[in-house]
């Protein structure tokens, strides 16, 4: 297949967020010879983006963002370190680790964030759920993020948040903290000693790109 | 200047007379048929050793690795005709025991804000255990509350470790109305609180007959529960205290975009945790709840009030009609911040639809924000739109008395019937308002423009200053503190 149909393909798959084809689509490029970093800048990222503008102007909704970013996980996954390895080239916002802490298995929230900073162009790390203050603290040193993103459902976990706040800067750890979930109020950032602190998704990105420096701040 | 209180009346539940069918009796049959099939093919994730065990025993085929039950239609069908159709919900004061019969429709508080607009400062804050209490104590007074859920608001001030005996315990001493708290969410807090009941009414077989609280859980949706609340709730059942469990499917996240689908969801998640209790312990009393809803497409966030979810919320007891149990729904939760226009939009649909379809219990009233701040006035709104409804759903009788055609022609042409004693023997049964405005405009200007919301901030702290509930005995009280300590130890010793 010639290469403008491909990176076609590509653009596609991540603009209708059709999943289940992405890793397809990206096996198929990288097996006719395409580079990588290409695939990515030509066409997985510029469908992400403008999803993610789109979604800007409310012409697209969220399940869609979410799809798209889905799409475009795939893609990186299944072609693995070649891709990912071009993705640490292009240039980003920054590093972004999430997780919901120990003791909740809320999901959903942190998902929701975690595809709308992808989109606005964050790499995002995602440790899932019941995730310990010691992971997020290892994690942390190994993966050097600018940001750390804890989620919280519940009044009886939330809790967690403060330790895992307090095992970061115990360890030394510099890294910018960002909190939320539904029982999480700026008070309570504030008093735990996080960064910042977002409502919903929307306003995390914002945020995000706040504690993060880049442009929006 | 505010006035002495009248005294607290007896409970006002809704007696529904008029009736609506939103799926037909075609449409709860499939929905039914489909999650007797999601049952049984995809099964339902149970994170409790003790209930993966339950569940084999009786014939189920369990993954222990995933911790899923696949659930055959036998022993579903089976296990839901062991569950009373009708039971008590038991008070601390048994005049205000309530009968889930079918007939009659009960509302509570909203439950588990984090956040409370203070009642003397106006602004929001962080909830304590006095908020619990006062808020009891004003549903204590309210006359269209039922029940006390939640707690209202979460006892922020309180450890972790013993919050939800502390919060129950500013529940008893607030009312003396039936308590269900959303909060029970281990083996051990339920024993503690089922010693605490014990303490008040004396003894297990009054505890059976009178069980002063019951036990509401969330489910994890979709096809899964909490592993603590299963085993919270199996310890309630053997008590005799009844338990649900609330599925609130979001569609788009944690359920199928469409209604249909969010409602096979909704069955499948209270139908998985009533059939393993009545597995466990057959013939304790179960009831569905649900709080079924759609993501804000734009935030992802809830959205606490919508077209779709007073469609689901008035069609979901139908589906529990089939089985013949009571259903407790979520209501009243809207998104709004103030109690506002749209406040009185969503609580009104929202309450009404699960009314028209002769819902038995309706959670609840005084949250905003999408259940997360508290609002005195709100509550208080809240009753108010509670009995418009319970008038606008008593419909209209007509018989000979009601259709006075003698006196119509008595009167006659140019007549008036403002002191006949047809006016004077039924003028009682129209409705009046209780804080809706409908003084002349003039007067209104004269007081300052004051509203609903100026009235209802009145009759709050009128409740708060001069309402006192039913006391608890010191010797309960002793008996609580006891426990209380004994919690706490326990759970130090756990950690």
């Amino acid at each position: 297949m010639e290469r403008d149909k491909l990176l076609e393909e590509m653009y596609r798959v991540v603009y209708d967020g059709e999943v289940d084809r992405a890793a397809l689509v990206a096996e198929q490029a990288l097996a006719s010879g395409l580079d990588p970093l290409d695939c990515l800048k030509l066409g997985f990222m510029p469908a992400l983006e403008r999803v993610g503008e789109e979604f800007g102007r409310g012409e697209k909704f969220l399940p869609e963002l979410v799809a798209a970013g889905e799409a475009m996980q795939r893609a990186l996954a299944v072609t693995g370190p070649q891709l990912a390895a071009a993705r640490r080239d292009l240039p980003t916002p920054g590093r972004v680790l999430l997780g919901t802490v120990e003791g909740d298995i809320h999901e959903i929230g942190k998902r929701i964030v975690g595809s709308l900073l992808m989109a606005a162009g964050f790499e995002v790390v995602d440790l899932g759920v019941d995730v310990p203050a010691r992971t997020f603290l290892e994690r942390t040193r190994e993966l050097q993020p600018s940001l750390v993103g804890l989620s919280a459902l519940l009044t009886t976990t939330m809790v967690r948040q403060r330790e895992v706040i307090e095992v970061l800067r115990q360890a030394g750890v510099r890294v910018q903290v960002m909190v939320g979930g539904a029982p999480v109020t700026p008070s309570w950032a504030e008093e735990i000693g996080a960064d910042g602190y977002a409502e919903d998704a929307s306003s995390a990105v914002a945020l995000a790109r706040r504690l993060t420096g880049g442009p929006g701040s | 200047m505010r006035g002495s209180l009248p005294p607290r009346g007896p409970i006002r539940p809704i007696r529904p007379r008029l009736g609506l069918s939103i799926l037909g009796a075609d449409g709860v049959k499939s929905i039914h048929e489909a999650a007797l099939e999601v049952l049984a093919r995809a099964g339902v994730r149970f994170p409790s050793e003790r209930a993966l065990a339950i569940l084999a025993d009786a014939g189920c085929e369990v993954d222990r690795r995933r911790q899923v039950a696949r659930i055959p239609p036998d022993v579903a069908m089976v296990a839901i005709s062991r569950a009373p159709r009708h039971f008590t919900l038991g008070a601390r004061d048994p005049a205000d025991s309530l009968s889930l019969d079918g007939e009659h429709c009960y509302l509570s508080t909203d439950g588990c804000g984090i956040e409370v607009y203070d009642l003397q400062a106006g602004s929001p804050r962080r909830s304590t255990w006095e908020d619990v209490y006062r808020s009891a104590l004003v549903a204590d007074y309210l006359d269209a509350i039922a029940f006390y859920w939640g707690p209202t608001v979460s006892a922020q001030d309180v450890p972790v470790a013993i919050r939800p005996l502390r919060e129950l315990e500013a529940a008893f001493l607030g009312t003396s109305k039936h308590v269900q708290p959303e909060t029970i969410i281990s083996a051990e807090v339920a024993r503690w609180c089922v010693e605490m009941a014990l303490a008040e009414v004396g003894g297990a077989e009054e505890l059976r007959r009178r069980p002063i609280f019951s036990v509401m859980q969330c489910a994890l949706d979709p096809l899964g529960q909490d592993g603590g609340s299963l085993e919270a709730s199996l310890v309630a059942a053997e008590h005799g205290i009844p338990t649900g469990f609330m599925p609130m499917p979001m569609s788009c996240a944690t359920a199928p975009a469409t209604l249909a689908g969010n409602l096979v969801v909704t069955t499948v998640d209270a139908l998985a945790p009533l059939i393993l209790i009545q597995l466990a312990y057959p013939g304790a009393p179960v009831f569905f709840a649900a709080a079924p809803t759609v993501m804000d497409l734009v935030t992802g966030g809830y959205t606490g009030g919508s077209p779709e979810d007073y469609l689901l919320g008035g069609a979901f007891n139908e589906v529990c009609l089939h089985y013949g149990l009571p259903l407790s729904m979520g209501v009243m939760a809207t998104g709004a911040k103030l109690p506002d226009w749209q406040a009185a939009l969503d609580n009104t649909l929202s309450t009404i639809m699960p009314v028209l379809t002769g819902t038995a219990m309706l959670t609840g009233a005084g949250l905003l924000n999408g259940s997360k701040i508290f609002s005195f006035q709100q509550l208080i709104m809240d009753c108010e739109i509670h009995s418009v409804i319970a008038r606008v759903s008593e419909g209209i009788r007509v018989d000979p008395e009601m259709l006075a055609t003698e006196l119509i022609c008595r009167i006659g042409p140019g007549g008036n019937y403002l002191a006949d004693p047809h006016t004077l023997r039924h003028l009682r049964a129209i409705w009046r308002p209780r804080v809706v405005d409908r003084s002349p405009y003039e007067a209104w200007d004269r007081s300052g423009r004051r509203g609903a919301f100026e009235a209802a901030t009145d009759l709050a702290k009128t409740i708060v200053e001069q309402h006192r509930p039913r006391p608890v005995e010191p010797s309960v009280r002793r008996e609580w503190d006891r426990i209380l300590a004994a919690a706490a130890r326990q759970a130090e010793a756990g950690n």
